[in-house]
């Protein structure tokens, strides 16, 4: 009976389909008893309200559009660095928790204890009021690194000014691919003759000299703009010039870096820990050195165990990255499902539009890392 | 196989049915707002979360305000009593989905009336309680007296979600000066912010300025430009489409504007009652039947002015005697060269 093996999921989906249903006239019954209309055409509205920082160009004259995309780029660039860095910081903390060194374990317990208990909204308060009140007023501001100022109203840097940057950028992407067919081409005569190369050395030369070809031939020009101090009035300053890194940004990426980094050592502390001690010690009895061994025994079958969960905590930090409203960095939720909802009054359409960016969002990074797991995986023969 | 088919259609018949009776208990009653706000016994206003003048609560968590005087205007008038308001403090980004999914019944929290904001998101504004405008303030010893010493470059701390955005990026533009908003959920991080040094100047509504002035670690440091940028008249808020309650919210805060300018106070109001003036006789009922359209009782005037005072008690109590702004400025009569005008009840 093919049929009554159907009818019970049929059943079920006409009932989620009804669900749904009632909920969308429901809200429609009661946008319409209030006026009020549902539609995406505010999207193409000016927005005429500006935002501090922007990765792309953009004014208030611009479309609500644009501003969801400003949005959404300040959110993945600071999921982008606040992901990298904990990885970063993650791999070194989880491996120094395992260290035999006594002082290096505890520091490490200590600060995954003590960073992970306290809640994310909290530290990243700490990070920005604690920050703004340490930072000296820009006219008092030390050089660093001879040419950057780390200032109450941001971090002032050098800014690079490309001519030509597209010739460049095409190059760098020239030069990866040949460094991937020559890893390749490297991989094949090892099998097959036994023969090495300094892989590492030759890449890392055709990764400099292609690009570095452009300066002379591709008519590729680099120039610096540096910060100068300026006088807005007699005890207010700021910099000009330069790049500018707001001190919002900088205070969310360390409290995302520092709180989410304390899981992903958990997750590699439980991966090394994860794989048989008989792994090493056979390995180190063919000879390896002891950084061989964990390059070529451990880190293989322990990544298998630690990415899954490292996953789960890239999408939290990327998730954990809209309670960048509250210190005004421009993310995705404080300029668009903020000032944009304010203005246009479209709550549902807003807040449906946030959702699926986050969904899609972390759908995207759940993709990535469920490719890199299937790669990494024991392949069975 | 048909005995599915007929198990299907009933099934759906009942949705069907489901759904006709939930339309048509939803198109009923006239003003279900009055009605429900009856039935519960106390009136559900949305206020800020702390201004300090206009809503703020103090550790005992009473709520005091020339805002928060009109929500209790209306619960003097409704159910009798001025103390039977639950206040919701609210985020200006959270206002008016508050309002218009019907979590609340009144929204009175300094919100600024415009074009934009009454006609489109199924908001309507029912007057003004306090007629105010965008300034600057920035720090003394920067040496700023007017706006016109801005320069390229100036940092300015202010909310989301607020015309003050806007207000800001027009007056900037204006003046062809370039600037870096620093837009914060919450006033509160606003100040913190502005008062650690991030930004140069903070804008908000002046009554704003002067309120959280109060709250800076060293207030004296700390002026209010002269330039007033915007026109923002504060008022309170009802959800569309129930023109009873709006009227009910209209008039008690007109009833309190007019008893200031007829000499009517919270002291006064019984002895009113004899009044020779017809005028004075409607507005604490004792003439007329001022309350029979909105479905209220003769006294509910003299209600709000017996329990919450005249616009004047609340103003003075509420905002000169705190230190706010003893200056009422626009915020006057119109007999006293302000501009508060309300249409007379009768």
């Amino acid at each position: 009976m093919k049929f009554k093996k159907i009818l019970p999921q049929f059943l079920t989906l006409l009932f989620i389909v009804i669900i749904f249903g009632f909920f969308t006239m429901n809200a429609q019954e009661n946008m319409d008893t209030r006026g009020i209309e549902f539609g995406f055409g505010f999207l193409k509205q000016e927005a005429s309200f500006d935002i501090q920082f922007s990765l792309i160009d953009y004014d208030g004259s611009r479309s609500y559009a644009r501003a969801y995309l400003v949005g959404l780029l300040n959110t993945l660039l600071v999921s982008f660095i606040g992901i990298v860095l904990c990885t970063l910081l993650g791999v070194v903390v989880g491996v120094a928790r395992l260290s035999p060194n006594y002082l290096i374990r505890k520091t490490a317990s200590f600060y995954i204890e003590f960073f992970r208990n306290i809640p994310l909204l909290l530290q990243i308060f700490f990070w920005y009021f604690a920050a703004l009140r340490a930072l000296p007023m820009p006219e008092d501001a030390p050089l660093l690194l001879g040419s950057s100022f780390m200032t109450i109203k941001g971090l002032y840097t050098p800014a690079a000014i490309w001519n030509n940057f597209d010739v460049f950028f095409i190059a760098l992407i020239i030069a990866l691919i040949i460094i991937y067919f020559f890893n390749k081409f490297a991989k094949k005569k090892q099998e097959e003759e036994g023969k090495q190369y300094p892989k590492f050395l030759i890449s890392l030369a055709i990764f400099i000299i292609i690009p570095a070809l452009t300066f002379i031939i591709g008519g590729v020009d680099l120039s610096w703009s540096f910060p100068e101090l300026k006088k807005l009035a007699k005890t207010s300053f700021t910099y000009e010039g330069g790049l500018g890194i707001p001190p919002e940004l900088i205070a969310l990426t360390l409290a995302l870096t520092l709180y989410t980094a304390t899981f992903i050592a958990e997750n590699v502390r439980a991966g090394i820990q994860g794989v048989g001690k008989g792994q090493k010690e056979a390995a180190a009895s063919i000879g390896l050195t002891p950084s061989q061994v964990l390059k070529l025994v451990i880190m293989p079958q322990a990544l298998r165990i630690i990415i899954p969960p490292t996953t789960n905590q890239y999408l939290n930090l990327t998730k954990n990255s809209s309670l960048a409203a509250a210190i005004a960095y421009p993310d995705l939720v404080l300029v668009f499902a903020g000032t944009a909802m304010m203005q246009t009054g479209r709550a549902i359409e807003i807040v449906a539009i946030t959702m699926a960016t986050y969904l899609t969002i972390s759908l995207f990074i759940s993709a990535f890392m469920n490719w890199y797991n299937k790669r990494i995986a024991i392949q069975e023969k | 196989m048909f005995k599915y088919v007929k198990q299907l259609t009933s099934l759906v018949a009942m949705v069907a049915v489901l759904f006709t009776f939930t339309t048509e208990t939803m198109a009923a009653k006239k003003s279900k707002t009055l009605k429900n706000t009856q039935k519960k016994g106390f009136v559900r206003c949305g206020v800020s979360q702390g201004l300090p003048g206009f809503s703020n609560a103090d550790a005992s968590g009473n709520w005091t305000g020339v805002d928060v005087d009109v929500c209790r205007a209306v619960a003097a008038a409704v159910l009798g009593d001025a103390n039977k308001v639950k206040f919701t403090p609210l985020s200006a980004k959270e206002r008016f989905t508050a309002l218009t999914s019907g979590e609340i019944d009144i929204l009175s929290r300094n919100t600024t009336w415009t074009l934009s904001r009454d006609a489109d998101i199924g908001l309507t504004f029912v007057g003004v309680n306090f007629y105010d405008g965008q300034g600057f303030m920035v720090r003394k010893d920067s040496g700023i007296t007017s706006t016109s010493q801005f320069k390229n470059g100036i940092s300015a701390c202010t909310n989301i979600g607020t015309t003050t955005e806007l207000n800001m990026r027009d007056f900037f533009n204006s003046k062809g000066i370039s600037y870096t908003p620093v837009a914060f959920e919450k006033a509160d991080e606003v100040v913190a912010a502005y008062d650690a040094g991030r930004c140069d100047t903070y804008t908000t509504d002046k009554s704003g300025l002067a309120a959280q002035r109060t709250k800076m670690s060293n207030p004296d440091d700390h002026i209010v430009l002269p330039e007033t940028i915007s026109k923002e008249p504060l008022g309170p808020v009802v959800r569309q489409g129930d023109s009873v309650w709006e009227d009910i919210v209209r008039w008690s805060l007109n009833t309190m504007i007019e008893a200031e300018e007829y000499g009517i106070t919270s002291a006064n109001a019984d002895s009113m009652k004899t009044s020779e003036n017809p005028q004075i006789k409607r507005l604490v009922g004792a003439e007329g039947e001022m309350g029979a359209a909105f479905g209220l009782d003769n006294e509910w005037n003299l209600r709000i002015i017996k329990q919450v005072g005249n616009y004047g008690e609340s103003y003075k109590r509420n905002i000169a005697d705190t230190g706010i702004l003893p200056d009422r400025g626009p915020n006057q009569l119109w007999t006293k060269g302000g501009i508060l005008y309300v249409p007379p009840s009768r």
